[in-house]
């Protein structure tokens, strides 16, 4: 029994992630088939793999569109939100005052309130300023939405490096500039890496902000597999082909990056 | 000693500007959070119909009244907390499952882990197709293959059932993030209390129900919070896989606010709705807020 223990838990687990990744499992094999195997009576397990309707999806013109405007809006929101958030961290891990806790709670705080509760005037706003259906719009959104976890992600980080290290550094006669750029970042790549990863992936699935703020110009590609909510979702190949590269890339982030997601996504609140 | 002493003492002359360090970050964050959320609460007492943009003027508390007049409104309270409350259970109860399945030592264990929490990684427009058409087609999907399989009559999912498939979708999604985070929990596990009570005899019913269950109670309490919040505000699944139907079945909070404001286009409407879904969340961020800012502080002074 002692040495049946391992093996019998193997087996619950294997059965357990065999369920949960099966429905991926399912649309990966979809992308993969022709349109009336993926769409029959019968499931079909046995079939010969064929690349069409990944090609008919990826050989649509607007595809490559939305493939960039995810791009631009994951990788823009991120860097500007990297930017802005490590200055923030700094100041608060190094030079903490007495409302520094405080502030930091404010930051969180705005990640918590639904985004109902601002989308009616943000919609009219962006409106007025003619940035609907605009990705550097989005973009920017997706930037505020995504500070305050990159924020906390960097603070917990600089927080647990010793303060010598900077000093050292001031005696030897470095400004903030040097300070950050020369000795913080470079041992901070880590936790730059995952708060990137986290606020990547992040951007990458939205879908409320996309859905209401893009159309066709904007649209990223959660928009567009969305369309396939009406008559086109009975295309199963294609749909299938078309979230292939929607789900793929992130996922593996997901995989690499899934410890620091615990303590981005919970503020340190389970450790 | 006597040197580090020397720069605390003299840190306040060598202090950068904090305040331009931070103030980028927190304007930022002001302009795109905090105005809308203001502007929000003003429209909320506008009538302001887009459709009519001329006939603007303050309305007191008309559309909220409008809004607790309309029974929808009513209905699409029920309906999120249903949604809430289910999910909730759902995840929770899988989650703690899966989570001290994985904490066990076993061949295979860390694949298996990172398949099983791959759901949490898909995009939900992308979660709700596949759930909708692959899956739960009536006709096609693999459910009703299984169901004609095992004899049973086929069942149009999303007609029949609609809350109930969302929840299924919603809880497939969020078991990988629940499981994250009993798995983080379980880290800390006190191994000597453990220990001591197999010495005193305890069974591993004992062991879970007076050692595990206790030390996880903060983690859970976590998991239920944050996911609250995010319940809350549950959106692409519904707009991708009922669109609020059949009738006002899958009509939640957020989804209701979505159609006053651009399928009717009534702002003010939409806003006072807004500033109830705001604060029912707000009720439940508050517990987290203090929660989450009480390890700050311990840990500033620590």
């Amino acid at each position: 029994m002692k040495r049946l223990r391992p093996w019998l838990l193997s087996l619950v687990g294997f059965l357990a992630s065999f369920l949960l990744f099966f429905p991926i499992l399912w649309m990966f094999l979809t992308a993969f088939k022709r349109e009336e195997d993926a769409f029959s009576f019968q499931p079909i397990l046995l079939f010969t793999p064929t690349l069409q309707s990944i090609a008919e999806a990826w050989t649509r013109s607007d595809y490559f569109l939305h493939v960039q405007n995810s791009l631009i809006a994951s990788l823009g929101s991120t860097a500007l939100a990297l930017i802005l958030a490590i200055p923030a961290a700094y100041a608060m891990a190094f030079h903490p005052g007495p409302r520094t806790t405080t502030l930091l709670l404010w930051m969180i705080s705005t990640k918590m309130m639904p985004p109902v509760g601002a989308v009616v005037a943000v919609y009219l706003i962006y409106r007025s300023l003619g940035w609907l259906d605009n990705i550097w719009g989005l973009t920017l959104l997706y930037a505020a939405i995504n500070l305050p976890v990159v924020v906390w992600t960097i603070y917990a980080y600089f927080r647990e490096i010793p303060a010598e290290i900077l000093e050292a550094a001031r005696v030897d006669g470095a400004g903030v500039k040097e300070e950050i750029l020369r000795v913080l970042l470079p041992v901070a790549v880590p936790s730059l890496a995952s708060a990137a990863l986290l606020s990547i992936i992040l951007a990458w699935n939205e879908a409320f902000w996309s859905l209401i703020l893009t159309s066709a110009q904007a649209a990223p590609l959660a928009v567009y597999v969305a369309s396939f909510k009406t008559a086109e979702g009975l295309f199963w190949a294609k749909m299938s082909a078309a979230s292939l590269f929607a789900v793929l890339p992130v996922m593996v982030m997901g995989w690499v990056a899934q410890r620091q997601l615990v303590s981005g996504l919970t503020f340190g609140a389970v450790k | 000693m006597a040197l580090t002493n020397v720069l605390r003492r003299r840190k306040p002359f060598l202090a950068p500007p904090t305040f331009w360090l931070l103030s980028p970050a927190v304007v930022f964050l002001v302009l795109w959070t905090q105005v809308p959320l203001v502007l929000t609460l003003y429209y909320s007492f506008q009538r302001f119909v887009l459709v009519n943009p001329d006939l603007r003027g303050f309305v007191g508390f008309g559309n909220y009244l409008s809004l607790v007049t309309d029974p929808a409104f009513w209905v699409s309270l029920e309906r999120t907390l249903v949604l809430v409350l289910s999910s909730l259970g759902v995840t929770l109860v899988f989650g703690l499952a899966l989570g001290l399945l994985f904490f066990q030592r076993f061949p295979g264990r860390a694949w298996m882990r990172t398949l099983a929490i791959s759901p949490f990684f898909v995009m939900p427009v992308v979660s709700a197709l596949i759930w909708k058409n692959m899956l739960m087609h009536p006709v096609y999907g693999l459910l009703s293959w299984l169901f004609r399989a095992l004899g049973l009559p086929p069942v149009d999912w999303l007609a029949q059932y609609p809350m109930l498939s969302i929840v299924a979708m919603v809880a497939w999604q969020w078991i990988p993030f629940a499981t994250l985070l009993v798995l983080t929990g379980l880290q800390s596990l006190p191994w000597d209390v453990l220990e001591a009570a197999r010495i005193d005899g305890a069974n591993p019913a004992q062991e879970f129900r007076y050692i595990v269950l206790p030390h996880l109670a903060r983690t859970l309490s976590v998991v239920a919070m944050l996911e609250s919040i995010f319940f809350l505000s549950l959106f692409a699944e519904i707009y991708t896989a009922t669109s609020g139907g059949p009738g006002l079945a899958t009509t939640t909070l957020p989804y209701l606010i979505f159609l006053k404001a651009f399928a009717e286009y009534r702002i003010g409407v939409a806003a006072a709705g807004a500033i109830f879904a705001v604060i029912l969340a707000n009720l439940v961020a508050l517990f987290l807020l203090r929660f989450i800012g009480r390890n700050l502080r311990a840990e500033a002074i620590g």
